[in-house]
């Protein structure tokens, strides 16, 4: 029995904590995640490390962690995947679920993550950093996502040893990370910012105070669906609180100005937004064959539609759903089959429908 | 309808504001992603990249012959050399930090601003953690003499190893 496989199928039906839009300013800000990069100290970082370091490395955190787990110092339950082993549409699959970077989807030789069964949490084992811990909390809710991240990482470090010195603190293979090894940051949905055109000058002012702009996949993809992420670039020489607070002050002021930018859309183009957002709904409810890209900005434009009221009948959480949803993966996982492109398409917009339409034809439907 | 830009359909409605006035424009994908995608799409290939290109700067200012040397210079510990992490951007162990300490601090400065860490500090052992370290030293030259069948020094290393790793697990046992 593939005990992985079914886990992946179960989860597919149903959507992660972080998407269920209740956190604070979730109109704005969809989650907040805090990340920690740690390495054993007595094994070479993942560049230089044999197969068998691999192997070895990943046996001691499994074990480690797995016994952490029995003596309840986490909450909820916990699930090993050996992501080596996993097929590319399941390594796809947890990427788009946030619980993986598209880097250890696409990585080579031993690896693996364990995930609690709310998604709230996920330690990546043999990623770039032997280990990368993620706490992922709906809304803007960094505090408690640090704190639940440092009482991990405490009880982590109580059963190994992690690669540490003094001077430099926690030593990762990549000198960018190194220090403190927390990676703070922010999804927002910022589509009036996008349609004023401001938000390359709220780019260039976040670069300006050395934190970094991302796409809704993190590093090297595009902004898809007006997502951004914001987080901190520096890891040395400032704590775990300054840092995450240089993020979580910033915040505000980047919801300040999207909702601004939203204000000033409906003063000015009441009519043109509105005709913009109840377009897209159309679409999606109708369209018989459609593309992840042209999905993602309509549900963009149908989100703000339904934040401002311009669109009643639809919840903020099953528009947060359909994102994830009307992925590749998840689409191929939600139908149990393999699709190609234009079969995704076609099923894609089925599922869009069934889950949109308010008469409802189809809505018993998955 | 045709896109404003090329003959595809026009599948993306956007309204630009121009000068504060709204201003209708009817794309396709291609180039509604293009006209949406922000001037700044490659910031994201900044961090990864950073530290492979900011550790080849490191080369400015340095004469060939000294630099030659510096590259060449390796890790007694994983046996990297400085030339191969300027070319990954990637360390090869924790005592590359230690080992090379005086060629990174220029490095970590430009990514940082700052080369000392100010925050967490692990509960147990922080300071063990170098000699567990030297672990990945022994067992390679414990490899390399069972290879060259040196066993009495391979035998010796064996010994060392086991010291180690006892304090390691009475640590984890402890708790």
């Amino acid at each position: 029995m593939d005990f992985s496989d079914l886990n992946l199928q179960e989860i597919a039906q149903t959507s992660g904590e972080w998407l269920r839009g209740s956190g604070p300013e979730s109109d704005i800000v969809i989650s907040s995640r805090i990340r920690l990069a740690r390495n054993l100290a007595d094994f070479p970082f993942i560049s230089r490390a044999t197969d068998t370091d691999r192997a070895e490395i990943g046996k001691i955190l499994r074990d480690r962690i797995e016994k952490l787990h029995e003596q309840g110092k986490f909450t909820g339950q916990l699930v090993y995947v050996d992501v080596s082993a996993l097929e590319a549409v399941d390594r796809q699959f947890l990427v788009e679920r946030q619980l993986i970077s598209r880097e250890h989807a696409d990585a080579e030789g031993a690896r693996a993550v364990l995930i609690d069964q709310r998604e709230q949490m996920s330690v990546m084992i043999n990623e770039e950093d032997h280990l990368r811990i993620q706490v992922l909390k709906s809304g803007l809710d960094l505090t408690a996502a640090w704190e639940q991240i440092n009482e991990l990482d405490d009880h982590i470090e109580a059963r190994v040893t992690y690669a540490y010195n003094d001077r430099f603190g926690y030593l990762t293979a990549c000198p960018t990370n190194v220090g403190t090894g927390v990676r703070v940051s922010v999804m927002l949905h910022l589509p009036a910012l996008v349609i004023t055109r401001q938000i390359d000058k709220v780019f260039r002012s976040l670069q300006k105070i050395n934190l970094a702009v991302r796409g809704l996949y993190g590093e090297g993809s595009q902004a898809q669906g007006d997502f951004y992420q914001v987080s901190n670039q520096v890891t040395l020489g400032q704590n775990e609180e300054e840092l995450t607070k240089k993020v979580a002050d910033v915040v505000p002021v980047l919801i300040d100005y999207e909702r601004k930018a939203r204000e000033f859309l409906i003063r000015e183009s009441q009519e043109t937004l509105h005709d913009r957002v109840s377009r897209a709904y159309g679409i999606l409810r109708t369209a018989q064959t459609i593309s992840s890209e042209e999905t993602m900005h309509l549900l963009s434009s149908l989100r703000m539609g339904v934040n401002l009221g311009l669109i009643r009948d639809v919840e903020i959480p099953t528009v947060n759903k359909l994102f994830v949803h009307t992925q590749p993966a998840h689409l191929q996982k939600l139908t149990g089959m393999e699709l190609d492109s234009s079969d995704r398409n076609i099923e894609r917009a089925s599922y869009l429908r069934r889950h949109l339409s308010g008469d409802g034809t189809n809505a018993g439907h998955n | 309808m045709k896109c404003q830009k090329c003959d595809k359909p026009a599948t993306f409605h956007i309204t630009d504001l121009v000068d504060g006035k709204p201003n209708e424009l009817h794309l396709c994908e291609d180039c509604a992603h293009k006209f949406l995608a922000p001037s700044t799409e490659e910031s994201g290939e900044v961090l990864p990249a950073m530290a492979g290109l900011l550790a080849q700067h490191l080369a400015v200012g340095e004469t060939a012959e000294e630099l030659a040397r510096l590259d060449q210079r390796s890790c007694p510990v994983c046996g990297i050399t400085f030339l191969e992490f300027r070319k990954q951007g990637r360390l090869g162990c924790p005592h590359d930090y230690i080992n090379f300490a005086s060629e990174l601090e220029p490095l970590l400065l430009n990514i940082h601003g700052e080369t000392r860490h100010v925050g967490k500090v692990p509960k147990f052992c922080a300071s063990g953690a170098e000699q567990q370290t030297q672990l990945i030293r022994l067992r390679r030259e414990m490899k390399e003499a069972i290879a060259a069948e040196e066993y009495e020094q391979a035998s010796a290393l064996r010994d060392e190893i086991r010291a180690i790793e006892q304090a390691r697990d009475k640590k984890t046992q402890s708790e």
